[in-house]
């Protein structure tokens, strides 16, 4: 276990600061904007929101080659859109449309791009984790030195397909990055009903894989760290973890807060809303720059509404379609 | 023992269920780089009672490998390895252990195909053996095909003799679906003419194994082979049945069951599981809804008792159904009115079951 990794963070140059501000102003726009329009039940499906923990997806997947691979949860518009997945076709798999990256037959918890090496989202906790670990199977194989990363909550370290999975990639050193999202609720359950003890990345670092944990979000520590672990797995070292502290702002499913439902209150939230890296990022971008990439962003959210909004159905006869594959 | 059923081509050597099992794996692995074989045990001295003994040695390490004893997670990467590209088997020992990978199965494995729209594909092959006889208990003797075959998206295959075995696990390895194909311990030493060049038997195409007009019989697994059995006990008292293996369970050749039965009028479906919620019922169901109530169809169905596999021998010998329980069955569905009549005990015996001695 590392707490404090011996890294040197780098301060961004411009025009990196310029698209991580952009990634990130996009992710909390998009999903802004689904919350804005939920209430109108255009869209029609379950979302778990990534708002607040847009740092991570963005971090450590522009560590990435566009070639890798990123599997992630049912709180997965972050990864998606990080890993440059389409946004029209998101859009439109919200709006159940057959213009949809799913067809409509996969809904908010179901996004997928594999053009952008996106594998389909799952919503049953944990689920994915091993299906990353085939994937890293298949690249290890091919042996161009293309990377997994796969994404998931505090609560997916609790089930036992984690752990079964942590003990397969260290066992065929595989090329798997392996990043925990810690906002401390399962659903609403905080940490503490949950783990015995916090250290997470101790249990990790048991089955031989290095674990590190970064604690106050910083994008730029996020990213340091996840180059550093992608360019050892390119060159063989196998599976690395990273436990990133992060806090989910919005309520667990839904579009709204829910400081006043008793299990947590909004103090808890302040330190990371006061920190949060989009404001970071945007303070240090020059006022003309950031409000054209605002405007750019604004503007493809609304040709994607648009997009999702002309777009069919997709046709009742069609119900059983992609059942079987050919 | 040698079972030769009509639809065969009869060509080849006469071949063991189980080295079939393995030629076939073997053969698509030779065909297809992508093919890779593995689950806990594949690399041992037993090989999986023999059914994947030196594949290792001829294919190597990274496609013939052993694994942790992680059935979820295995199956996990079984399901991601497919979606990248790859066309794994995965071995389990017992049909039981699925239960610790239905997660995957059902959740994943099922739906991704439908649930991506169409945009990615899972083909992959989950092998499992049913266990029978010698004290094998309740958790290591489950048929729980009823279970999958409750599931949209998955494939089910259990074939009775070596030809089929060959041919669908074949079949299988080149489908695009996840299909769970499932063996049974007993049929492993059993033999029949397999051709040598690698052959398909497809999806959703029963065989006639043998013909008869007075009674369709539908055996499963290893089933087809005690209704073969039952078959010669009521030809002796001058009734013909015709035994049908649908070999496929899904997709399922409804058609030529449905077809035998109006022709016959009486359907009978021995299951080598329970018969609650089973292929029997879905079978009998299926046919009387194709032909309705003119048709005049009797039905009846025959499975496991409905308790858990006892390994004591009184017990085990009264939980499945055998040759003259199958026979006494039909008996009455074609003469409801006569005499009860029981084939004498000893004949209704199969060759394997007293051949047969543990351990597994």
């Amino acid at each position: 276990m590392d707490e404090h990794p011996p890294l040197t963070i780098p301060s961004g140059t411009p025009a990196e600061i310029e698209r991580f501000y952009r990634s990130l102003r996009r992710i909390r726009r998009v999903e802004e904007e689904i919350a804005r329009l939920y209430p109108s039940n255009v869209i029609r499906s379950p979302i778990h929101l990534s708002i607040g923990q847009e740092a991570v997806s963005v971090g450590v997947i522009d560590g990435l080659n566009p070639d890798d691979v990123v599997a992630a949860s049912y709180r997965g518009h972050a990864a998606y859109l990080a890993k440059g997945g389409d946004l029209k076709a998101m859009f439109a798999e919200l709006y159940g449309r057959d213009t949809g990256c799913a067809r409509g037959r996969g809904g908010s918890m179901h996004l997928i791009d594999p053009a952008h090496h996106l594998l389909g989202t799952s919503a049953v906790v944990g689920t994915h984790i091993p299906l990353a670990a085939g994937q890293a199977l298949a690249l290890k194989r091919e042996g161009r030195g293309r990377v997994v990363v796969v994404f998931f909550g505090d609560g997916a370290t609790e089930e036992g397909v984690f752990h079964e999975t942590l003990n397969f990639a260290a066992l065929h050193r595989l090329p798997l990055l392996f990043v925990c999202e810690n906002n401390f609720y399962a659903i609403h359950s905080p940490l503490d009903h949950r783990w015995a003890t916090r250290r997470l990345c101790e249990r990790v670092a048991t089955y031989g894989i290095p674990a590190h944990q970064i604690t106050d979000g910083d994008l730029l520590r996020i990213r340091a760290c996840a180059l550093e672990a992608v360019a050892s797995m390119r060159q063989g070292s196998g599976p690395v973890f990273l436990e990133c502290h992060t806090y989910r702002w919005c309520e667990h499913v839904g579009p709204s807060e829910d400081f006043e439902a008793g299990y947590r209150n909004r103090t808890e939230a302040q330190p990371w809303q006061e920190t949060d890296p989009l404001d970071v990022m945007g303070r240090l971008l020059d006022p003309l720059t950031r409000a054209q990439i605002d405007q750019e962003i604004t503007l493809e959210i609304a040709e994607a509404v648009a997009f999702a909004e002309a777009s069919s159905f997709p046709a009742a006869e069609e119900l059983l379609a992609h059942v079987y594959a050919p | 023992m040698s079972t030769r059923p009509d639809g065969m081509s009869g060509e080849g050597r006469l071949l063991r269920y189980v080295d079939a099992l393995a030629e076939a794996v073997a053969q698509e692995m030779e065909r297809d780089p992508r093919v890779f074989v593995f689950g806990l045990d594949v690399t041992d001295h037993k090989g999986i009672q023999g059914s994947t003994l030196g594949l290792r040695e001829r294919f190597g390490p990274d496609r013939v490998f052993g694994t942790p004893l992680s059935e979820d997670a295995m199956t996990g990467v079984a399901i991601g390895a497919a979606m990248a590209g790859l066309r794994p088997v995965h071995v389990h020992i017992r049909n039981d252990f699925l239960m610790l990978a239905m997660n995957q199965l059902v959740n994943i494995a099922a739906k991704t195909h439908a649930m991506y729209g169409g945009a990615v594909t899972v083909p992959m092959v989950v092998r499992s053996m049913i266990g029978k006889s010698w004290g094998q208990g309740a958790q290591h003797s489950q048929a729980l095909h009823a279970l999958f075959l409750h599931i949209p998206g998955l494939k089910v295959v259990m074939p009775s003799n070596a030809h089929d075995a060959k041919g669908a696990l074949i079949a299988a390895i080149r489908d695009d679906n996840p299909v769970i194909f499932i063996e049974h311990r007993l049929l492993y030493p059993t033999e029949a003419y397999v051709p040598e060049a690698p052959y398909t038997v497809p999806p959703g195409q029963a065989r006639i194994c043998m013909t008869g007009d007075d009674l369709t019989l539908v055996g499963i697994s290893n089933m087809v082979v005690e209704c073969l059995r039952a078959r010669e006990l009521l030809a002796e008292i001058g009734i013909q049945a015709e035994v049908i293996d649908p070999i496929w369970l899904e997709p399922l050749d409804i058609e030529t069951i449905a077809a035998s039965a109006r022709r016959t009028r009486r359907l009978l479906v021995a299951d080598n599981a329970w018969t609650r919620c089973g292929i029997g019922a879905e079978i009998i169901a299926a046919v009387l809804e194709r032909a309705g109530p003119a048709a005049g169809i009797a039905v009846g169905r025959l499975g496991f008792a409905a308790t858990a596999c006892p390994p004591a021998p009184t017990l085990e010998a009264a939980f499945y159904p055998n040759p003259a329980t199958i026979a006494e069955a039909a008996y009455r569905m074609v003469k409801p009115d006569a005499p009860a009549w029981h084939p004498d005990p000893e004949r209704a015996k199969l060759a394997y079951q007293v051949q047969f001695r543990g351990p597994f």
